[in-house]
């Protein structure tokens, strides 16, 4: 037992301590706040902003006043002044970058408005002018036809539209949206440390055997216990940087100051976060980190070079890409067939399993379930990659191929 | 206290690389093996270590399996060399070190006694890629016997060694074995196994051709050279009763002879033919007995 440490020891420090870890940990986290901080940061550039001026040709004199009013009433940073000049002028006042835009009303039958500015793509000033004129004009045509406030308050009155879902494993659609943004983002985190930290087994292990110091190692410490160290190393690396990062995640909005459910931040639905989410996340991570590890060590058993790794990775990699197509796909279909099935294949279980326990209220022996299938194909795969690796470390030849994998087990072979 | 490889036969498929070989090395001896390259010394190291199983047959040190129960007992040094390139070499050091049961604490000074006698005690905090091939040599000889194993592997020590670095590393190993280590190692060098060793064994495609003490192989091969040094042209001897093979050297012949009557033959003749200026019956060298076991292809 003493050497399993000495290797899981190993294999933590080494990563931990090298240059492109630290800095990758220390950006992610700085970005957690920036992230948390971004409508303040947000506010300080805006807040320099002046006001938009707005010329108005109006030959009535009596539109710009009330149009301000509205542009006032709306919340918008746009100043309505009268002008005295002549479109021509102003023309040139654009082209010269002296007038930013104007505005020639007209009141006819209806109000008539052309907005004039330097460039077509300005669209938002100009969507809420429109806005604005549109009010002025509702409110026009209400004084024509002598209605009074109430009769306009009551004209315009929203309707009350409310979505229910039937389904009863189905969250209430309140619950969904809240759901999804958190989901998708722990999905994330999974989908990238089942790539990241395997990945990094499969390096170390090819490294070791390319820099043949394997035949050294597995001298001294059996090959099984050799890999199984060095990926509860890494996974223990892998356990502390997710802690990391959701750490200074969670600090960052807390220091942050702005309620993390308003504005934009109400896309992600931390507004009523259940524990439970965390810990399937947690669990569904470990499950597949493990998974993905044993296959990854196996994979970089048989490789003679780092170079050869990601050609052997390929087939891995195809994996948890499909699974995170069907994980990312099914976030707006979580109760999909394909979801259901998939969240039962071991491989793609990790991502899709926990889809389906963050979106929907599903019944806990389906995740039991998911997670025992989970727990048999990583005893599988231990036993057919302590076999595979015995072998596969002491093998050196220039084409790697999965074909290796018998050839492999041939040499570790107890006879 | 014996390394015993009884009839330890390995099989890759169709293939046998090691077929019916026996060996045993008593302890604090020194043990030679020869073979040409293919001829199954690493596959027999690895069965020794313990990374292969033998298809059959048995391999014992101390009437023990070799587990990795016994690592500790145990120093390896492959053939092909390994150490991690990006690692200090005293970390790597203590961890190899570590990883054969050895305290970390005893383990650092022993290092450093050891980066001492081999003068690079300033690598210590340097990377093994930094350093030339030779003293990486030193560093893997360093860590194959760092943890004082009692049966020390090595698979061609000597391999890409300067001549200084070469008799250095050879008074560590007799050093070592003089504190009663059991050694066996390979090389392609027969004047190395020749200056070190007490017995050897040969071996050839897979089987054991030859093996015993130094003495009694260059007695069995009842062979020995005589080497004469004259001007005049001395092929003419080559017909002479007793010799069996005769080279040209620059300043006369070399004769290889079955028995001693054909010297004084050859002593006879060659002073008919001039002034005899050097003559001498010699033993035969590990070379020629290795070439002529092992065929000339390996010359």
């Amino acid at each position: 037992m003493h050497s399993f440490w000495i290797i899981f020891k190993q294999a933590f420090l080494t990563k931990a301590t090298t240059k492109s870890f630290i800095i990758t940990t220390v950006i992610v986290c700085a970005s957690f706040f920036l992230l948390a901080n971004m409508s303040k940061i947000l506010d300080v550039f805006q807040g320099e902003d002046e006001d938009h001026v707005l010329y108005i040709v109006d030959e009535s004199g009596e539109l710009a006043p009330r149009l301000q009013e509205q542009l006032q009433l709306a919340d918008r940073d746009i100043q309505a002044v009268p002008t005295e000049q002549t479109e021509k002028e102003l023309k040139e006042g654009i082209v010269a970058d002296t007038v930013e835009a104007y505005l020639v009303l007209e009141q006819g039958e209806e109000l008539t408005a052309r907005y004039v500015t330097k460039s077509a793509n300005e669209l938002e000033n100009g969507s809420n002018i429109e806005q604005a004129v549109q009010s002025l004009q509702t409110i026009l045509t209400a004084e024509k036809l002598n209605l009074d406030n109430n009769q306009v308050e009551q004209l315009f009155a929203p309707a009350l539209f409310e979505r229910e879902a039937v389904s009863e494993s189905s969250k209430s659609q309140e619950e969904l949206s809240q759901a999804r943004g958190l989901v998708y983002i722990l999905i994330m985190l999974i989908y990238i440390s089942v790539i990241y930290y395997p990945n990094m087994i499969a390096m170390e292990v090819a490294t070791e055997k390319s820099s043949r110091v394997m035949e050294i190692l597995i001298s001294s410490v059996s090959p099984v216990k050799h890999m199984f160290a060095k990926i509860a190393g890494i996974g223990t690396l892998g356990i502390l940087q997710m802690l990391a990062f959701g750490l200074s995640g969670f600090i960052a909005i807390k220091t942050a100051g702005t309620s993390m459910t308003e504005g934009i931040y109400s896309v992600f639905g931390f507004a009523d976060v259940k524990i439970s989410t965390f810990l399937f996340a947690v669990l569904f991570f470990l499950l597949g980190y493990f998974l993905y590890a044993v296959l990854a060590a196996l994979l970089g058993s048989l490789v003679s070079r780092t170079e050869d790794v990601q050609q052997l990775m390929l087939p891995m990699m195809l994996l948890i890409i499909v699974a995170s197509l069907i994980a990312f796909s099914g976030i707006s279909v979580p109760e999909a067939n394909f979801v259901t099935i998939a969240s039962f294949i071991p491989f793609f279980a990790p991502l899709v399993m926990f889809l389906r326990v963050g979106m929907l209220d599903v019944p806990l022996w389906e995740p039991l379930l998911s997670i025992a299938i989970m727990l048999v194909t990583i005893g599988l795969l231990g036993w057919l990659g302590a076999r595979v690796y015995r072998g596969g470390v002491l093998m050196y030849g220039s084409a790697q191929s999965l074909k290796d994998i018998r050839k492999a087990i041939a040499l570790g072979n107890k006879k | 206290m014996a390394l015993n490889v009884e009839q330890a036969t390995k099989r890759f498929g169709n293939f046998t690389a090691v077929d019916n070989v026996s060996l045993k090395v008593e302890r604090g001896e020194m043990h030679g093996f020869l073979g040409a390259n293919g001829a199954g010394k690493t596959t027999t190291f690895r069965m020794i270590l313990g990374l292969l199983n033998p298809s059959s047959g048995q391999i014992s040190w101390n009437g023990k399996a070799i587990t990795y129960a016994t690592s500790p007992e145990i120093g390896y040094l492959p053939e092909e060399r390994g150490l991690y390139p990006k690692m200090k070499v005293e970390d790597q050091l203590v961890y190899l070190a570590e990883l054969r049961a050895m305290p970390k604490r005893e383990a650092k000074r022993e290092i450093a006694n050891w980066l001492e006698r081999f003068e690079v005690p300033h690598y210590a905090s340097k990377k093994v890629e930094e350093l030339s091939k030779g003293n990486q040599q030193k560093i893997q000889l360093i860590a194959s016997l760092l943890h004082k194993p009692s049966l020390l592997i090595l698979d061609e020590p000597f391999s890409g060694l300067d001549p200084v670095n070469v008799e250095m590393l050879k008074s560590a190993i007799l050093d070592f074995q003089q504190q009663g280590a059991t050694i066996v190692f390979s090389s392609h060098r027969m004047d190395h196994v020749e200056e070190l060793c007490d017995d050897i064994s040969i071996l050839d495609k897979g089987k054991m051709v030859l093996s015993g003490s130094i003495r009694d192989v260059k007695r069995s091969f009842g062979k020995q050279n005589v080497r004469i040094k004259m001007d005049g042209d001395l092929s003419v001897l080559i017909n002479a009763e007793g010799v069996d093979n005769y080279k040209k050297t620059h300043d006369g012949a070399l004769f290889q002879i079955a028995d001693e009557a054909a010297a004084q033959l050859l002593l006879t003749e060659s002073m008919k033919l001039g002034a005899v200026r050097h003559f001498a019956i010699e033993e035969p060298s590990l070379e020629e007995i290795f070439i002529a076991k092992v065929g000339k292809a390996y010359a």
